[in-house]
Order: structure tokens, then C-alpha cells, then sequence
């Protein structure tokens, strides 16, 4: 009994010690693909062809996720505002909850399942099939001609996803509530501008997905450049990036909330 | 005299994965070029040869020269700089399978010179030719062949007529005419260009005829070398058993195990 006591202890123990070895290796590849951005910002086109990839093939789901988001929560929002007489408050609502929150955690969860996986699976493929040993032996850096641009361009995307998704989840909340409900327009608007403070709000919820854009695209090019070159490797990877993402965005939320709002 | 045309000097060469040796005290000369091939079972240790003459991992011991530098003892830049003149294709191509045909040899060009497009544009043209794929070069890798794709990795690995090529098992699950196409590409480039060519491989008859010089590593050493002739002839029990394919001999079928009867846990323990 002891014995298998002990065997358990020193389980969880090879396991602690793995996972900070692995955590100090990942920081180490992250700073590597920082040092070597060089050949990115000066060969620009490479990071323009990523951001297609990245960035406009996640359009689809941002919007269309963003324009439900906006639409129940215009819903939801009436629902309890109207209890309360304040109807009208339906806008602020809407948008200070997707402009502070939902827009940068939302965005930042479907762009880690959209984005994030496919840049590990096309990492860890490039990396089984011998593409990236290729492009070393024809002295070639593969961190900066394949990870860098990519990572680059998901810092880029993110930002710009997030505030994509924000209007659209307004545009939705206005769907729902003006044309449908029937809320007065000018109501919804003004007091949406008046209660939605642009250093406050927008700026925060900006430098929020710009903190998730760095997260979720530094998990997803370590996962990918680290995976084992074997089929069940580059799914393990995958999986680990949605995973690993998902717990950051949402721990990391949590972080910058406590900062920018509380002033902790 | 011989020196001057030595292209790659391997001595007492070591390598070890953890405690594991791999490579024990290996020694090679390759000239200009020579075909040479590197036979060996699978798991022998050739491809980590390779990755050593490509400065891809460090040895633990010994050194591998080429063209008188020694390549663990460079550093990344000139490493970079050495691999510039070194060609490498790779078990199954390794072609970039988010570039076309066209841009996965135009590649290096781009990468490592300024020439103007219209340049490149020939340039690759002319390197497909030399493999007789000019006409696919608006294909993707995904609509290759095996043997087609070699083809592609081979010319991509000559962009920059390299000094020295090493080609990873270039005759692995090809159907016997790709087999020979890759085999007379190999020996009629490495004329052409004066190069040298390094083939690691376990094809014992299609290397042979190609060839100017065979090594056979068997665990970690070089068990036996030669020109072809002297191969084919040749009485070591190693190498007669490997060049006819012979199930028994030196090599054995078996993986090491206890008794089988112990297996099948059919011998009595003495008690």
C-alpha cells in the first residue's frame, strides 16, 4: 500500500516537474519567434498571405456568432429591463457587455477553435512530413519563415475580430429590440452613447483581445512546432491549443477584468 | 592531391541518443564526384549519418568536414552558409504542400538571392527540365505522384547547384520504372554538376548500379565498404548476406528476446 502510495506521489510530482520544464520551453519559443520577427516585418507579404488565412477565413463565424450573441442578449435584456420600466437601457446594456466581455472572450474562444487549431495542425503537419528539416537544410529558418508570420498575423487578426464581433452583436441587439420589439431608436442610441465611455470601455476591451491574441497564437504556434511528428501527435496538439487556450482567455479575463475595472 | 579532391571527411565519429550509441567511431572519405551509398538495415544508424553531415544534431564525439570545415564547430551563420552549398532530399519529398510545384523549387532562389523573376522563372523551368517534370510545374504537390514529387524535391534540392547531395532512401516504395528514373537522375546530375552525391539506402541492386563506392553500417559501425564490384563478390558474411537478401546470416530475424518456450511459458522453472 505504501508503495503504491509513494508511486502516486512521485506521478504527480514527474508530472509538476514536466509541465514547468515544458512551461519554461514554451516562454523560450516564444521569445525565440519574438527575436527572429525581423524577416516577418520586413517581408510583409508573408504575414499578409497568413492573415487571410487567420484572420479573413474566421470571418464567417465572427459574425455570424456576433450578430446571435447581440440578438439574445437584446432579448434577454429587454426581457428583464422592461420589469423595471428602463427598456430603454436595452443599448447600454448590449454594448457594455459586448464591448467590455463578450466581444474579447467570445472572439478569443472561436478564433482559439477556428485559428488556433488550424495553425497547430498545419504546423505539426508541415513538421511530420519533414517540410520544416527541408526548409532548415536549405538554410532556411523555419521559426522565422513559417511561425513568426503566423503568429504575427493572429496578433493582428484578433483585435480586429473582436470589434467586428462587438458590432455585430450590437447590430443584432438593435434587430432585436428596435425593429422587432419595438424599443425607440433613439433611445437605444443615445443612451448607448451616453453610458459608453471610450477610454473606459473600448480601450479596455481592445487592449483585452490584444492580450488574448497573443495567448491564444503563442499556444497555438508552440503547440504546433512542438508536437510529436506522428498522426496521434499532431491531434494531441490540436486538442491541447483549444484546451489550453480556452483556460487562458478565460483565466487571463479574469486577470486583466480585476485590473482595468477595479484598479487592483 | 587527394586532399584537394576529398569533399567530405568523416573521423571516429560518435553519436548517442541519451546512453544509446548510435554511431561508433564511423570513419568515411567521399570525393567529387562519386555516388556514394550508405547501406544498412533499418534503424543502422544511416539517416542519423546524414543529420550529422548536415549539422543537424552535434556529435558526441570525432567530427564530420566538409569541404574542410569542420561542421560542428560552425556557427549558425556559417552553418546556414555551408547548407547553402548542401542539397537534401528527403525520404518522401518534403515538398511545401502550401506552394506549387513552380514555387516549391523557385524557393531558395528567392530566399537566398535577388534575382529578378523573369531569372527565376528560367532558372526553375530549367531545373524541372532536368527531371522532365517542366511540364507540371503549375501542379500542387497533392496532385503528385510518389515518384513525381521525388522528382520535384530532387530539382528543388538542386536550385543552387549544390556541391554536395544526400539523398535519404530516394528509392522507397517507387514502382521499378520511377525507381530507375530516380536512380540515372542521381548519377547523370551528379556528373553534370560535379558534385557529390551521398544515397543512404537499403536497395541493394538498383544502388549498386549506380554507384562508386558502398559502406554498410550495421549497428553503429561500418561493417564492410567497396566499389560495387568488390561488393558483389564479396565473402564477408555481412555483406553477402545483405547484397542477396538472405533472411539468415550475421543479421538476425529475430529481435532479442528470451527463450521461446519461456514465452509461451512452456519450460518448467526449477525450483
Amino acid at each position: 500500500m505504501p508503495k503504491r502510495i509513494i508511486a502516486g506521489i512521485q506521478k504527480v510530482g514527474h508530472r509538476t516537474i514536466e509541465g514547468i520544464r515544458r512551461l519554461g520551453h514554451a516562454t523560450l519559443f516564444f521569445l525565440l519567434v519574438l527575436l527572429k520577427s525581423g524577416t516577418s516585418l520586413r517581408r510583409f507579404n508573408l504575414v499578409v498571405r497568413e492573415l487571410y488565412y487567420v484572420g479573413v477565413l474566421s470571418l464567417i463565424i465572427i459574425v455570424v456568432s456576433g450578430l446571435f450573441v447581440g440578438m439574445v442578449l437584446g432579448l434577454q435584456g429587454y426581457e428583464t429591463l422592461q420589469k423595471y420600466g428602463s427598456e430603454s437601457a436595452v443599448g447600454t446594456l448590449v454594448a457594455l457587455s459586448l464591448v467590455r466581455e463578450l466581444g474579447p472572450v467570445v472572439a478569443a474562444l472561436l478564433f482559439a477553435s477556428r485559428a488556433g487549431s488550424a495553425i497547430t495542425a498545419e504546423i505539426g503537419l508541415m513538421k511530420a512530413t519533414e517540410q520544416l528539416s527541408a526548409m532548415g537544410m536549405m538554410a532556411v529558418d523555419p521559426v522565422a519563415r513559417v511561425v513568426a508570420p503566423r503568429f504575427w498575423a493572429g496578433v493582428i487578426s484578433m483585435p480586429l475580430l473582436a470589434a467586428i464581433f462587438s458590432v455585430m452583436g450590437i447590430f443584432g441587439g438593435y434587430l432585436v429590440a428596435v425593429v422587432f420589439i419595438g424599443v425607440d431608436a433613439g433611445s437605444f442610441w443615445s443612451q448607448m452613447q451616453s453610458n459608453v465611455d471610450f477610454r473606459i470601455d473600448i480601450l479596455n476591451g481592445f487592449i483585452k483581445s490584444c492580450f488574448f491574441g497573443v495567448a491564444v497564437t503563442a499556444i497555438a504556434v508552440f503547440e504546433g512546432y512542438d508536437s510529436p511528428p506522428t498522426a496521434e501527435g499532431v491531434s494531441g496538439a490540436t486538442t491541447r491549443t483549444v484546451v489550453t487556450s480556452s483556460l487562458v482567455i478565460l483565466g487571463l479575463d479574469f486577470i486583466l477584468t480585476a485590473f482595468m475595472f477595479r484598479g487592483l | 592531391m587527394m586532399t584537394a579532391e576529398t569533399l567530405v571527411e568523416i573521423s571516429d565519429l560518435n553519436f548517442s541518443y541519451d546512453t544509446r550509441a548510435i554511431l561508433n567511431g564511423v570513419n568515411m572519405t567521399m570525393k567529387r564526384g562519386q555516388v556514394i551509398a550508405i547501406m544498412g538495415g533499418s534503424g543502422s544508424g544511416k539517416t542519423t549519418l546524414l543529420k550529422l553531415i548536415g549539422g543537424e544534431v552535434t556529435p558526441s564525439s570525432g567530427y564530420v568536414k566538409v569541404s574542410g570545415q569542420v561542421i560542428h564547430e560552425l556557427n549558425r551563420d556559417a552553418l546556414f552558409a555551408m547548407r547553402r552549398k548542401m542539397g537534401m532530399l528527403f525520404q518522401f519529398g518534403a515538398l511545401f504542400t502550401d506552394l506549387s510545384v513552380f514555387d516549391n523549387v523557385a524557393f531558395q532562389m528567392r530566399e537566398h538571392s535577388d534575382l529578378p523573376e523573369s531569372m527565376i522563372r528560367d532558372l526553375v523551368l530549367m531545373k524541372l527540365h532536368a527531371v522532365g517534370l517542366r511540364g507540371a510545374h503549375r501542379l500542387m504537390p497533392a496532385q503528385l505522384s510518389g515518384g513525381m514529387s521525388r522528382r520535384v524535391a530532387l530539382a528543388r534540392s538542386i536550385a543552387l547547384d549544390p556541391m554536395l547531395m544526400m539523398f535519404d532512401e530516394p528509392f522507397t516504395g517507387l514502382d521499378p520504372i520511377s525507381l530507375s528514373v530516380i536512380g540515372s537522375l542521381i548519377r547523370r546530375l551528379t556528373d553534370a554538376l560535379e558534385m557529390t552525391s551521398i544515397i543512404v539506402t537499403h536497395d541493394v541492386q538498383e544502388s549498386l548500379s549506380i554507384v562508386d563506392y558502398v559502406y554498410f553500417i550495421a549497428d553503429g559501425v561500418i561493417a564492410a565498404h567497396g566499389t560495387p564490384e568488390e561488393v558483389k563478390v564479396s565473402k564477408a558474411p555481412f555483406v553477402h548476406q545483405f547484397v542477396h537478401g538472405e533472411t539468415d546470416g550475421p543479421v538476425p530475424f529475430h529481435y532479442p528476446a528470451q527463450t521461446y518456450l519461456k514465452d509461451l511459458q512452456l519450460e518448467k522453472t526449477v525450483a
